[in-house]
Parts: structure tokens; sequence; C-alpha cells
């Protein structure tokens, strides 16, 4: 019962695709209790949960059923309550299927929605990289403090599409308005990555870690 | 709405920056780790750092030097310089680095692009291309400039962008360290006919010059070196003057 245990211990997810030690410097911005871990153990441990990653959403969600964390992860978000930060394609690999190539691959569902290829019209390039803002469309617990239209570091090539229009909490344009930040219950994602942002992304992390479980 | 990134390079050679003229004459001009701090200071929207001896003398990548340099840096790094198998990338990203830029090794062998991209991410892989204008015709040079390729520039950018690559870093060697502007010519010709984001580099010697460029040509990202050290111009005056024109960038440090 984390209500006994007020000690922070925020868990990185590493699922060996991609660059995580940014990811656990920028929370060293401001909390030492943090670290990178693909064991059970750790996660089970864990007050908050950070899942990052960059690439293929068939090789996240792949990587973390080898790993032997899929099923653990479901257990810690949906039923311990745990908060949990998806950053990029760890946000993606929250929905209920991901597309890439034609391919179907079936994503965790904690989101409802699904991760497509971002459209291709007018003066559109892929990947969208580069700092967009961010506008907010209505208020969350990570983005205390944080001001609207703030500009975020973005790089992908997908972006995922909810089904309930509730669980948006911000959205960016690129040719199109596309989800940039999600929020349900427990469940937190951003498309951008915040620990790339300088201070409004610092920011972001450091409201995630004051959310009590 | 999508910023034009605007982008300091740094270019070194051990932990001297250097900055040459036409990819020669290269003359110490600072020293990295230096350069570097007054970029975070400055909230720079990336950073990309070269080694521009790498290839040519066949050194290891120094990871500790990028380790250090991303240790408490909150900002997109491009690292670049000698980078021609997937264990070096792997290991520039453990070590910190978002991207990595790969010049030579692509003009020889697209199969690192295909790869890198596989593992890591198109949105990991930038292709760097340096040319020079001959005769009216496009000719691209590997090895810092000293080898003569037979490549078409804009076949190759179709095969770099089939194989995966997520952004093309375009350097003219004969705009390079001239501080004369773009060359906006060639630029324009390029971004009109590839759909990657392409970040145009040489020849900038003032904002005014990024302007005209991006005045008439799509690009996406543009780096500057020479401006930043040997004028008072920073990349916020680059912005500044950017956004008075009617340019999108992000001005404010939020």
């Amino acid at each position: 019962m984390t209500i006994f245990n007020n000690k922070k211990n925020i868990v990185i997810i590493d699922l060996g695709i991609s660059n995580v030690q940014s990811v656990l410097r920028a929370f060293n911005f401001f909390e030492q209790n943090v670290k990178i871990s693909d064991n059970i153990k750790d996660l089970n441990e864990a007050s908050h949960l950070v899942l990052p990653g960059v690439g293929s959403f068939e090789k996240g969600i792949k990587s973390l059923i080898e790993k032997n964390l899929h099923d653990t992860l479901l257990n810690l978000v949906e039923i311990k309550n745990i908060p949990i930060l998806g950053i990029c394609l760890g946000m993606q690999l929250f929905a209920t299927y991901g597309f890439e190539n034609n391919v179907k691959t079936k994503g965790l569902n904690l989101i409802q929605g699904e991760v497509i290829k971002i459209k291709e019209i007018d003066d559109i390039r892929i990947p969208h990289v580069g700092w967009n803002n961010v506008n907010f469309l209505k208020k969350n617990s990570i983005l205390i403090n944080v001001e609207d239209n703030s500009n975020y570091y973005f790089t992908h090539s997908y972006h995922l599409n909810c089904l309930q229009k509730e669980d948006v909490v911000a959205e960016a344009n690129y040719g199109l308005d596309f989800v940039s930040i999600i929020g349900k219950k427990n469940i937190y994602g951003v498309q951008f990555h915040p620990e790339k942002s300088l201070k409004s992304g610092i920011k972001i992390l450091d409201n995630f870690s004051k959310i009590n479980a | 709405m999508l910023k034009i990134r605007i982008i300091p390079t740094i270019l070194y050679d051990e932990f001297k920056m250097v900055k040459g003229v036409n990819f020669n004459s290269w003359r110490t001009v600072g020293n990295i780790i230096q350069a570097i701090r007054i970029y975070k200071i400055r909230e720079v929207d990336e950073l990309i750092l070269m080694d521009i001896s790498a290839t040519n003398k066949k050194k290891k990548i120094n990871l500790e030097l990028i380790k250090d340099i991303s240790e408490d840096s909150f900002m997109p790094l491009t690292f670049g310089g000698g980078i021609n198998n997937i264990e070096q990338i792997s290991q520039i990203i453990k070590n910190g680095a978002d991207k990595v830029s790969i010049n030579t090794a692509a003009t020889k062998d697209l199969d690192l692009i295909y790869k890198a991209s596989n593992n890591f991410g198109s949105q990991c892989i930038v292709v760097s291309i340096d040319y020079k204008v001959e005769n009216n015709e496009m000719v691209i040079y590997s090895n810092s400039g000293e080898q003569r390729t037979k490549l078409n520039i804009i076949d190759y950018i179709k095969s770099v962008e089939e194989a995966g690559a997520g952004e093309i870093l375009l350097t003219s060697i004969d705009k390079e360290g001239t501080m004369t502007g773009y060359d906006l010519k060639t630029i324009k010709y390029v971004s009109d006919n590839s759909k990657l984001p392409i970040i145009a580099s040489g020849g900038c010697g003032k904002p005014q010059d990024m302007v005209d460029l991006v005045k008439k040509a799509k690009v996406s990202g543009l780096a500057a070196a020479s401006m930043y050290h040997f004028t008072h111009y920073t990349p916020n005056d680059a912005k500044k003057n950017l956004e008075n024109n009617g340019f999108p960038v992000r001005v404010k440090s939020i």
C-alpha cells in the first residue's frame, strides 16, 4: 500500500530501444529517487512509472513482452493505480492498436485509440521534428504552473488518435491538430520529449513526480 | 505551429572548437566545453556537434565527451563525425545524444542508414550531405569535403529517404565559413525535390541571411557557426529577426 510509504521511487522502464539516460538526468534535476530498470521487482516497488521510448510501436510492445513486463505493467497501472507517464512512443504504446507499414499491433489498451502515421498534406514533412506549441484543452495535474501554448520538442512520424475525447488534455498542430498530451485517471502521456524541452519540460516531469498514488 | 529551428553548429577536433572556410584552413576559435556551456545558458533550440577529423584520422568516437555534454543539457543534441557502424550509434545514443549525423559512411553504403533507422527510429538518423556547385552541377563530397563522389543529389536524397533517414543536413562547401549568405538556389532546389525536413548550413553571416533563405526555400532548421563565433549576433538575435519578418520561431524560453 503506497499510502503508508510516502517515499518517492520513480522507475523509468528501460525497453532497451532508446536513450533513457536523458530522461533520468532530467528527473535528477529535481529528484534523486529515480532509477532505470527493466526488472519486475523494481517496477512493483515503484511509486511512479515512466515509459519512455522512440521508434517502432511493434518493437516497443515486443520488448515489453520479451522482458516479461507487459502484464506487470497493466496490473500496476490498472489495479494498483500507480501513476504512469508515457513519453513519445511510450504514450503511443498505451493505445489499443498501432499501425505501422500496414501492420496492426496490439497495444496496452490503457487508452482507447490507435496510432497512425502523420498525414502528408501540403507542406507537411515527416517526421514532425522540432519545437511546436501545445494548446491545453483542459486542466491536468502535470500542467500545474505550465503556461498554455508553451513550446515542446517533438520528433515522431506517428500520432495517437483517441477514441474518447475526454482523454485528450492538449493538442498541437502539424497540418492537422493531433493529440500531444493525454490524461485519464492515473495515466498520463506526452507525445513530445519533456526531457529535451528545457524548463517547461522539466516542469511537467516535476509535476508528474508530485502526483500522489 | 512548428517553429523553424535555429541550430548552432560546433565543429571540433579533440577539444578545440574550430572553424574553417570552404572546409579548409581550420583555425581554433575556442574551447568546445565553454562554447557548449554558453549555448546551454542561452537555451538554444538544438545543437549539432561535429568531429571534423574523425573519418579521415579514423578516430574513435569520444563517448566521454558526449556524456559530459549531455549531462545537464535538456535540449536535443546531434552528434556527427566518423560514424560507420551500428554499435557506435548505439553507444552514442546511450551516452546521451538524441540524433546521429552520418555523412561519409552513407555515401558508401546505405545499408547503415537502413539498419540504423530500423534499430533506433528515423527520428534519430540525420544524413549530412556536403556539396559543391561545379559547372552548374551539384557534386556531393565525402570525407570532410576531400573526396568527390559521383552521386546525383536528388537520387541520393530519395535513396536515403527510402533507407529511413529522418532529416537532411545540407552543407554548401563553397559557402561554408564565408559568411556571405546561404546558397539559396541549391537549397531551394533540394528542398523542393525532397520530402524530408532539411537543415540548411553554410554561409550564414548575419540574421538577415536566414530571412533571405526562408523567404525562398522551405527549410526546417537553420544551422550556423561563424556568425556566432565571429560577430556579436546570438541565436536569439537571429530568432527575433525571423519573428519580425513573420516566421515562426521559439523566442521565449517557455
